[in-house]
């Protein structure tokens, strides 16, 4: 029998919160450590009998058993979580304390307490991130240096200082804490942040990065699991996580070239998702705040919503990024309203839009931004001026995937054959 | 068939869960080819590193580990095999010798 796909990597998450909660959050090496050994110890059993019926239930058993050894051990209980210090002196109550701690429940409502701790404001959004990959969702540092595309060092230097901070603290986040609201926020933008990093390059040949967008979906449906962050927001965060991922099997083709959502073969869209996407949509107005997770929503459910992409409420779509840019006014958001208006009325009214952007200057390094211009330019005949745009968004491209499909715009411009000299003989 | 005893001697445990599930998967493997091929009498049990040694007319009692630990046994396996030459080339399948450990073969001595 085979070790399920990401076992430990599920569990550590799981173990690790609740080791916390026994240890203290300042003791979060310790627990680190417990884990660790809990896996080694599984692997040696399981290398010789064979991998349990339930690997999950015998991990989580192992942890608990070394949790109450390290306790039995530490005399002087000072180690451990104040509030329980008393009840684990005394054998009595030891072993059905912890017990409590590691019910299934119990832990999902702490996990949720980890994720509150993990967006602590004095880190940066991206050790946020990459502290709840890693604690939460048991990615090791390498493998969020490569969520990240960024070097093991400098990431595992990062996990340092953010665990350093975590650790500050004796106690997980607590939800009926005054600043619950703010850190609220906080989470859900780390959800978003952790999916569009998987998202943008979601692509077949880097099908690891697919895995970022399920842990960001699996995080934020865990919001909806407590009545106190089950807002409309994250609802809504839900709605718009669940629409873009059921894009996912159609964003490339059989030769794992990227498509764009005009050239998708949308029989492949991931219907049972759009379903789910939709239902938490609805979910998501009973609140009376909009935010932009309500508003980008609302655009993936109006493209899910046309069979055809000339089906597409294209004039729906530009009000939708009205409301979007008054509540984030940023290049980007202004870029998706261009393009969306280039749809509704023209590509040159496309164009103008993309001239007005005030701070266009922010979108030189955003290749999506050339490749919108040479597209527009494509669609009015200006080749030439197209292939230039195609050409600069190709030199940007942060992916193979991307830059094939660059590379095939290029081609359908005409691609101007270099007059080379014939050699004399 | 008569019966033989592994003894795992050593061998390096993983560094990382990653790198202990890849020595687990290979041990899984090797032991199944040993069953499908009718040779298994008994998985048998790993054994834990530490322990403790009872030696001699004062019996006392001292802490293992009792010599390297390239020498201690960390697990055993019960299998069957034609004499203790076969039983000695079936054990060549034991993924303990990417580790750095041995396989002691013993005959379980018959009545």
């Amino acid at each position: 029998m085979q070790v399920e796909e990401h076992l430990f990597r599920r569990e550590s998450g799981r173990m690790v919160t609740a080791l916390t909660r026994i240890f203290g959050l300042d003791n979060l090496a310790l627990a680190e450590d417990v884990v660790q050994d809990a896996f080694c110890r599984a692997l040696e059993v399981w290398k010789i009998r064979g991998v349990p019926d339930n690997p999950s239930a015998w991990l989580m058993a192992t942890a608990k058993n070394r949790a109450i050894d390290v306790l039995r051990r530490q005399k002087t209980a000072q180690r451990c979580a104040p509030e329980l210090e008393r009840l684990f002196e005394s054998e009595w109550t030891l072993v059905p304390t912890v017990s409590g701690l590691f019910d299934p429940s119990v832990i999902k409502d702490d996990q949720l307490r980890m994720m509150f701790s993990c967006c602590d404001q004095r880190l940066s959004q991206t050790s946020q991130v990459a502290l709840i990959l890693h604690v939460l969702c048991g990615f090791s540092a390498s493998e969020v240096a490569a969520a990240f595309l960024a070097g093991h060092a400098a990431m595992e230097k990062r996990l340092t200082r953010a665990k350093k901070v975590l650790s500050s603290s004796k106690h997980l986040f607590d939800l009926a804490d005054r600043e619950f609201a703010e850190r609220l926020s906080a989470v859900q933008r780390a959800i978003y942040l952790l999916f569009n990093e998987g998202y943008q390059s979601a692509t077949g040949e880097a099908a690891t990065r697919v895995e970022l967008c399920r842990e960001a979906m699996r995080l934020a449906q865990a919001l909806l699991d407590h009545p106190l962050s089950a807002t409309g927001a994250s609802y809504a965060l839900c709605a718009l996580l669940f629409l873009h991922a059921a894009r996912v099997p159609a964003r490339v083709d059989a030769a794992g070239d990227l498509l764009s959502l005009f050239d998708q073969d949308r029989s492949r869209w991931d219907a049972a998702l759009l379903e789910q996407g939709r239902r938490f949509l609805t979910r998501s107005a009973t609140a009376d705040e909009i935010t932009e997770y309500h508003v980008e929503a609302a655009i993936a459910a109006l493209h899910a919503a046309a069979r055809k992409v000339e089906e597409t409420d294209w004039a729906g779509i530009v009000s939708c990024y009205d409301t979007l840019l008054r509540l984030r006014p940023t290049p980007v958001v202004a870029l998706n309203r261009a393009i969306a208006i280039a749809q509704a009325e023209g590509p040159s009214r496309g164009l103008e839009e993309l001239e007005r952007i005030t701070d266009s200057q922010r979108l030189a390094d955003y290749p999506f931004y050339h490749a919108a211009l040479g597209e527009l330019e494509r669609r009015r005949g200006a080749l030439n001026a197209a292939r230039a745009h195609f050409s600069a968004a190709h030199a940007l491209a942060k992916n193979a995937a991307e830059r094939r499909f660059l590379e095939r715009r290029i081609e359908e411009c005409g691609a101007q054959v270099p007059l080379t000299p014939v050699p004399a003989s | 068939m008569s019966e033989f005893v592994y003894l795992y001697r050593g061998g390096q445990r993983g560094a990382s869960p990653e790198q202990s599930e890849q020595i687990m998967q290979k041990w899984a493997t090797w032991l199944k080819q040993l069953e499908d091929k009718g040779h298994m009498k008994d998985r048998g049990q790993p054994l834990e590193a530490e322990g403790k040694v009872v030696k001699g007319d004062g019996k006392l009692i001292t802490d293992g580990p009792y010599a390297e630990s390239k020498d201690i046994v960390g697990g055993y396996t019960l299998v069957q095999a034609k004499d203790l030459t076969h039983a000695a080339e079936l054990a060549k399948g034991c993924p303990i010798f990417e580790r750095g450990g041995l396989v002691e073969v013993r005959p379980v001595m018959e009545m």
